[in-house]
């Protein structure tokens, strides 16, 4: 089986849907005939055409917008907005209309569009190339939320969106496009060699949405997390040696609550991480949801390792990214609580 | 030293005031050029800032514009305006005494809808504003079910989701209206693009009020047209006021709003939205530049909205109520009448037999609808409707918010 990177990955998901279904479009700023500035569309519009593939003007709104009327008449565009944090000129498409369509019509007309955006931090982006907007998408009913953590699920979930009839809107943490990282600058950075998720196969499979996965299991704690933050966590606990399960939530909605309840109800005790800042983020959500199931299976509080509540800091990346220290304190922490 | 002075648009009058409609440049019925549809796009910019007019005051149809409709077609212009005048009239009496919760006429607008709607073809999709239920009359959508929409009752086609007149229909090919601006703008030329990428042969066609312009979606669709040389028409409906905003306001002083299509490169006409043949003539000039492959034309269809802008404001509280006596376009259903009085094969009397006909057609559908139940009284839609069409299939979280709403009903009954 061939090894991929993620950008190979979701690569390779376009192209197998491109050659698969008549109906799939991919359009956004610079992905055609440039190939996307992260090569995420490299090669597929030499491939599949210029009416297939199409570099657009610089307006979300505009990509969004037509692409829900794509929609109208039958295709599956496969939109990409260039980085999260300029998604929000299509917000207004995407909450109202977007998201909207199926329900004020009453399945008469529907929006199967995939919105394609790379997140997060850690790459010295600044505040406008590195936030993590999940959560205000997750809030919106209508909308499926999801952002794979590696090549084998970046390409299986991908396709599985495309191929989705509700609009799915496809987070990609970027820091991690070219190799896992563990949430340490300093040291050089990995590639996804030999890393048993970069073994991708080469054509046609899904990855269901609304899975969680189980990355590591163990019996002491629960780490819901997701993205980027999956293998800072896995780090984390493998340098304090624990026995700690790590749960992949993958999928914000629809969310997989039985996997993460199941995992927390075992193990009595829970961390919650992600990049994005805390205050209503979506770690609240998860901690409310573990909260309503698990209550009397905890055996200490719900806590959260989240991005400071603060826009991201160019020069204090390291400062403000929830990185190993911070989860391995928490996990010390969380160890040491005892009800 | 010279200081800078913040310009404020004039309005030309106030409550009280005398109106004053010299700021309308009007062009004599059959003066403007009619080019071949596959003109360059500069050679439109004239078009732009003329009026094109096909019914002179006499009501007489002269000029190059004039699309020679046989006397049949006419006569369904007609029906179809007046009957859309006599249901938007029937449901604003049924708003006032509370049967439904809002609506919207078009009173004053019919023939920018009714006219566009016979000049394309059945296949052709339409991305309607609130405003253009003269394009659902005339593709031949029931008014019961129209009236059920209105009604949110059990045979809502929106099952109790969206404010009156947000309607939709596929096999019609009417898009589903939003409640948000501009928004159907873009979503048209989308649609328009993907009839191009699958090499078909339909257009779509898509309308906006003159103040919606403001709104980044409508220069994205413009841009967006202009890119993928989309074929699409862009209906600019400058009935001169949004709500209590005078379109001075949307940057319509001293410019005309089709000038924005040779501005960007496309295709510009401004048109007589008050003259039927004129708007109907301009439609088909419009479709088949698209359908040819030469792209957009953004057509401006100048006409007066007569009445308030919803049930839920009063125009006389802030523009002249001797307006609308004062419009120099006249009214659209007057002004066919007319034309068709003129050739003969109209007159008073059948006129009034129309109406009584359409009123009693407009009586018997909203005693149906209501047989199928209103907001208040009769057949109800089931409140578990609510959850459902949020995502195609059902999901975990909204089947237990579900039932927990059953439970609470089942419980207090």
């Amino acid at each position: 089986m061939p090894t991929m990177n993620m950008v190979q990955a979701l690569n390779s998901a376009m192209d197998v849907m491109l050659q698969r279904d008549p109906r799939v479009v991919v359009l956004g700023e610079d992905v055609g005939y440039f190939g996307g500035v992260f090569r995420v569309t490299d090669g597929l519009q030499k491939k599949h055409g210029a009416h297939r593939v199409l570099d657009t003007p610089i307006a979300e709104g505009g990509i969004v917008g037509t692409s829900v009327g794509m929609c109208a008449n039958g295709l599956r565009p496969v939109a990409e907005i260039q980085f999260a944090d300029y998604i929000y000129p299509a917000y207004d498409q995407i909450v109202s209309e977007v998201a909207r369509l199926r329900y004020r019509s009453a399945a008469a007309f529907t929006a199967p569009l995939t919105i394609r955006t790379p997140c997060g931090g850690g790459i010295r982006g600044g505040q406008t190339h590195s936030q993590s907007p999940e959560g205000v998408f997750a809030h919106v009913s209508g909308i499926k939320t999801v952002m794979p953590s590696n090549p084998h699920d970046a390409k299986g979930m991908l396709i599985a969106a495309i191929e989705d009839d509700d609009p799915v809107i496809f987070f990609e943490p970027k820091r991690i496009y070219n190799g896992p990282f563990d949430g340490e600058p300093d040291k050089p950075a990995e590639s996804w060699v030999g890393h048993p998720s970069a073994e991708v196969p080469e054509g046609y499979y899904t990855v269901p949405l609304g899975q969680a996965a189980i990355t590591r299991a163990g019996s002491a704690l629960s780490v819901i997390t997701y993205g980027t933050m999956v293998h800072v966590c896995l780090a984390a606990v493998q340098a304090l040696g624990l026995d700690a399960e790590v749960v992949d939530v993958r999928s914000m909605m629809p969310l997989d609550i039985d996997t993460i309840a199941a995992s927390v109800s075992k193990t009595g005790r829970c961390l919650i991480v992600h990049e994005a800042t805390r205050f209503g983020g979506f770690g609240a959500e998860l901690s409310a949801s573990i909260q309503e199931r698990c209550f009397w299976h905890l055996e200490a509080p719900i806590m959260r390792v989240a991005g400071w509540d603060t826009p991201y800091p160019h020069a204090f990346e390291w400062e403000y990214f929830p990185g190993k220290r911070r989860v391995m304190n928490a996990l010390r922490k969380l160890m040491a609580e005892a009800v | 030293m010279s200081v800078s002075k913040l310009h404020v648009p004039a309005v030309p009058a106030r409550p009280g005031e005398r109106p004053d409609f010299s700021y309308v440049r009007l062009s004599a019925a059959g003066e403007v050029a009619r080019p071949a549809p596959d003109v360059a796009v500069a050679d439109t910019a004239p078009l732009a800032e003329s009026l094109v007019r096909v019914l002179d005051d006499s009501g007489q149809a002269v000029g190059p514009w004039n699309p020679k409709l046989a006397p049949e077609q006419l006569l369904t212009g007609l029906r179809l305006m007046l009957l859309t005048r006599l249901f938007d009239e029937r449901m604003q009496r049924t708003q006032r005494q509370g049967r439904i919760t809002f609506y919207v006429r078009s009173l004053g607008e019919e023939a920018v809808s009714v006219a566009a709607a016979m000049a394309l073809a059945e296949r052709d999709m339409l991305f309607p504003s609130y405003r253009n239920q003269g394009l659902h009359v005339a593709r031949g959508m029931s008014l019961v079910d129209l009236m059920c929409q209105l009604l949110s009752n059990s045979h809502d086609m929106c099952r109790g989701r969206q404010l009156p007149v947000m309607y939709h229909s596929v096999p019609h090919r009417l898009f589903s209206i939003s409640g948000n601006l501009a928004t159907q703008f873009p979503q048209a030329v989308g649609w328009a693009m993907a009839a191009a990428i699958k090499g078909e042969s339909d257009i779509a066609a898509a309308w906006i009020g003159e103040g919606s312009t403001a709104a980044a979606d409508f220069h994205h669709a413009l841009t967006f047209a202009k890119v993928y040389r989309a074929p699409v028409i862009l209906n600019i409906v400058n009935n001169q006021w949004a709500i209590s905003t005078f379109q001075g306001y949307a940057g319509g002083e001293q410019r005309s709003f089709a000038a924005r299509g040779p501005g960007i490169g496309l295709a510009g006409l401004r048109v007589d939205g008050n003259d039927f043949l004129a708007v109907h003539a301009a439609t088909a000039w419009a479709a088949e530049r698209a359908r040819s492959g030469h792209g957009a034309t953004v057509l401006e269809l100048v006409t007066y909205r007569a009445g308030a802008h919803s049930t839920s404001d009063d125009p006389s509280r802030y523009r002249s109520r001797e307006e609308v006596e004062q419009w120099p376009l006249g009214d659209p259903i007057a002004r066919l009448a007319q034309h068709l009085e003129r050739e003969g094969v109209w007159d008073e009397e059948r006129h009034a037999a129309l109406v009584a006909e359409l009123e009693q057609h407009v009586a018997a559908a909203w005693r149906e609808a209501i047989s199928h139940g209103t907001l208040t009284e009769g057949p109800k839609l089931d409140p578990a409707l609510m959850f459902e069409d949020v995502f195609k299939e059902l999901p975990a979280h909204l089947r237990e918010q579900r039932d927990e709403l059953l439970a609470e009903i089942s419980a207090s009954e």
